[in-house]
């Protein structure tokens, strides 16, 4: 097993619990002005009790890790987000092969496919899908070129961040926001934005091989 | 005679629950399944793809089970509990697009007559067609 063991990926899961809790009250303040107001309260209960799902039983591997994570995730969310994420953490975990930062760029990806499945979002829909993709993209690139994967991940967030701003100015065309139409523009989408935190907690947290 | 039980996926436990009182009111004396996963567990508004699945279980006799849900994290729950279940259930499973109570109605009217998987399915998607006849 390589650098990406059981213990690196739960600090990474645990660095995303503590930054939804950080920026809990941003995410929901972006979600009032187009959508439910509910984002940053459904992702802090959902990071926080797969936290506590790891600490009660500590997982045997990496992918029974990420599955506990997945399945707290559907069911404790409660808004889109859970199946959403839930299902990424659900297929990270199955495409999962080694700890080779080859592989967990291709168990990203995979979990990525399964929000885009999951969701039916393309690009400038104004999702999570526009960081997600970027960051899939800009990982494999970096790390088919043979960067180390702190560097190969840190190139992902800010493609993950890049593609956030990105769609800032367009119309919502899925979710809770598509239902406001023109007024969603100019406004941050905040699955997005969470979104960005996720590929932030793996650039600060995974080792660089 | 089939046995096709419904499922309610709401986010809300108490829009679920009257739901399924309305359209009991109409099937009195009858056993058909109409099983609820609404809700968040502390009483939240939400939906749990887990307890869809959980409800999925229970209301399925092996003839078939009918999910009608309301929107949005609804929807994509249902989908995501088609991935929780057994390969032997899921394909007796149908997610429906009817309007939540006036497909519910509908569908619980025929599934209480003995109708099969894909007549309960069928009934519930046609759940908007008295309405729309009334109102022209």
């Amino acid at each position: 097993m390589a650098a990406l063991d059981t213990d690196a990926l739960g600090t990474w899961v645990r660095e995303y619990a503590r930054a939804v809790t950080e920026h809990r009250e941003e995410l929901t303040e972006l979600d009032s002005a187009i959508g439910d107001a509910d984002h940053g309260t459904n992702m802090h209960r959902g990071m926080t009790a797969a936290v506590a799902a790891l600490d009660a039983t500590p997982p045997a591997d990496a992918a029974a890790l990420l599955k506990t994570v997945a399945m707290t995730m559907i069911s404790k969310v409660g808004g889109t987000s859970g199946p959403l994420y839930g299902t990424f953490f659900l297929r990270m975990s199955g495409a999962l092969d080694d700890g080779s930062p080859a592989a967990f760029a291709a168990a990203f990806r995979a979990g990525v496919d399964g929000v885009v499945a999951r969701g039916k979002a393309e690009l400038e829909d104004k999702t999570m899908v526009d960081a997600l993709l970027p960051a899939a993209d800009a990982l494999t690139a970096a790390v088919e070129a043979g960067q180390e994967l702190d560097a190969a991940l840190r190139a992902a967030a800010d493609a993950a961040a890049t593609g956030r701003d990105s769609v800032t100015p367009l119309v919502a065309r899925k979710g809770r926001a598509s239902y406001l139409g023109e007024r969603s523009a100019g406004h941050v989408d905040p699955g997005a934005a969470s979104a960005v935190l996720l590929v932030e907690a793996a650039a600060t947290t995974l080792p660089g091989s | 005679m089939a046995a096709v039980g419904i499922v309610v996926v709401s986010h809300s436990r108490p829009l679920a629950e009257a739901a399924v009182e309305l359209a009991r009111q109409m099937l009195p004396n009858s056993t058909v399944a109409i099983e609820v996963a609404a809700g968040t567990d502390d009483g939240g508004l939400g939906t749990d793809a887990v307890a869809v699945s959980t409800a999925i279980t229970a209301a399925d006799t092996g003839d078939g089970v009918v999910v009608l849900m309301d929107l949005g994290s609804a929807v994509m729950s249902a989908e995501t509990a088609l991935e929780l279940l057994d390969d032997d259930v899921r394909a007796r499973v149908v997610l429906s697009a009817a309007p939540l109570v006036e497909g519910l109605v509908g569908a619980a009217v025929v599934a209480a007559g003995g109708a099969d998987r894909d007549r309960v399915a069928a009934e519930a998607l046609r759940g908007l067609a008295p309405k729309q006849a009334h109102l022209g």
